[in-house]
């Protein structure tokens, strides 16, 4: 069991503080992000970028793994990496709700005729 | 190989420490926990985005979602991270009093965020119309959002769980967690019942009130945590943080994408 001195719990409080004004502030930037008129996938990768800003900032220093051994940020980066290949994986799939809605005269039958 | 673990290998015992695990084998096994439940939200939100992907008809969130009342309870889950590290921090000092405050106020964060959700389910469904039923839209939005919601009632139980042990062992962890569901089951009705924000904030400081009031009333006796005892209480702050995590991710890609 690890033991913390005063001096590293003091210092420790001082990171979570910092950690939860930047959440703060780039919360508040999301939020600015939403309104103007820019281009959709712009909006998008900016807020994507911060998304993934601030659940490594949570997952890094209220969750250690800043500090914790190796084997728990593999195990942590084990999903992440796996969600990514579910998107690619779903990729062919994109927008086939739409075409099923838009394309009325399924494409099997126009083949039969 | 020393005489410790030379005699543990005879005994057929499994060593307690690994230079490929971390010392407490508990948040080993709920970091292993938590990577498959970050799989869950992961297909979920992955399925939202191919379904949404291209479809002319999605509406969009901002135009029907209180995006504003969301960036408020994104903040109080914030909020209640950091209570939860400061709880983590005052118990490694030996504070006991201090671990039991800040558990309090992590509870009163979730409370009040499951409150706000239950305010902000009511009114899309009674005066917007939506339901799980209605549309793809409807169907991933309920389905995330409750899954994330169960997941805060879970966590809101599991802390008032680890508060009631803090002070009274199994015994105390039961009474305090069955009085934290009871307590939040009641705000989410009453904040259904009456459709107000301010009524869901005022019965989650009750109800914080209250399970934190049963923990006082159970102290006695040796304290379970203390300063070179409190794995528990850091392996439930993984699971709180966990939830803090998805909830920034779902803010960004349900409410403001």
């Amino acid at each position: 069991m690890t033991v913390h001195t005063p001096e590293q719990l003091a210092h420790e409080q001082r990171r979570y503080l910092q950690v939860f004004a930047w959440l703060v502030v780039l919360t508040a930037v999301e939020l600015a992000v939403i309104y103007p008129p820019i281009s959709p996938l712009a909006k998008g990768l900016m807020l994507v970028v911060l998304a993934a800003t601030k659940a490594a900032l949570v997952a890094l220093f209220f969750m250690h793994l800043a500090v914790e051994k190796r084997t728990l940020a593999y195990i942590a980066l084990t999903p992440a990496i796996l969600c990514v290949l579910l998107v690619f994986a779903l990729l062919p799939d994109l927008g086939a709700f739409t075409r099923a809605l838009t394309h009325a005269t399924p494409v099997a039958a126009e083949a039969h005729e | 190989m020393s005489q410790a673990a030379v005699a543990e290998h005879d005994l057929g015992i499994e060593p307690a420490e690994s230079p490929l695990t971390p010392e407490s084998w508990g948040k080993l096994g709920m970091w292993v926990f938590l990577a498959a439940d970050a799989m869950s939200f992961g297909g979920l939100l992955a399925g939202y985005g191919a379904l949404r992907y291209g479809d002319p008809t999605w509406p969009v969130p901002k135009d029907i979602l209180g995006v504003q009342l969301t960036a408020f309870m994104t903040f109080l889950l914030i909020c209640s991270s950091v209570t939860m590290v400061e709880a983590l921090a005052a118990i490694r000092q030996g504070d006991q009093r201090g671990l039991r405050r800040f558990l309090m106020l992590t509870v009163m964060g979730g409370m009040t965020f499951l409150g706000l959700q239950a305010f902000e389910w009511t009114k899309l469904i009674l005066h917007e119309g939506q339901s799980i039923a209605r549309n793809n839209f409807g169907a991933t939005f309920f389905i995330l959002t409750g899954f994330h919601g169960c997941h805060v009632f879970g966590g809101v139980t599991y802390l008032s769980a680890v508060l009631g042990r803090s002070v009274r062992g199994v015994v105390g962890a039961i009474v305090t967690a069955a009085v934290a569901v009871a307590c939040t089951l009641g705000l989410i009705v009453v904040t259904s019942a009456t459709l107000s924000g301010f009524v869901a904030v005022i019965a989650a400081a009750a109800g914080a009130g209250v399970v934190y009031l049963v923990a006082t009333l159970l102290a006695g006796g040796t304290p379970v945590y203390s300063a070179h005892n409190n794995n528990e209480v850091e392996i439930a702050a993984l699971y709180w943080h966990f939830v803090d995590l998805i909830w920034i991710l779902v803010f960004t890609f349900v409410y403001l994408i």
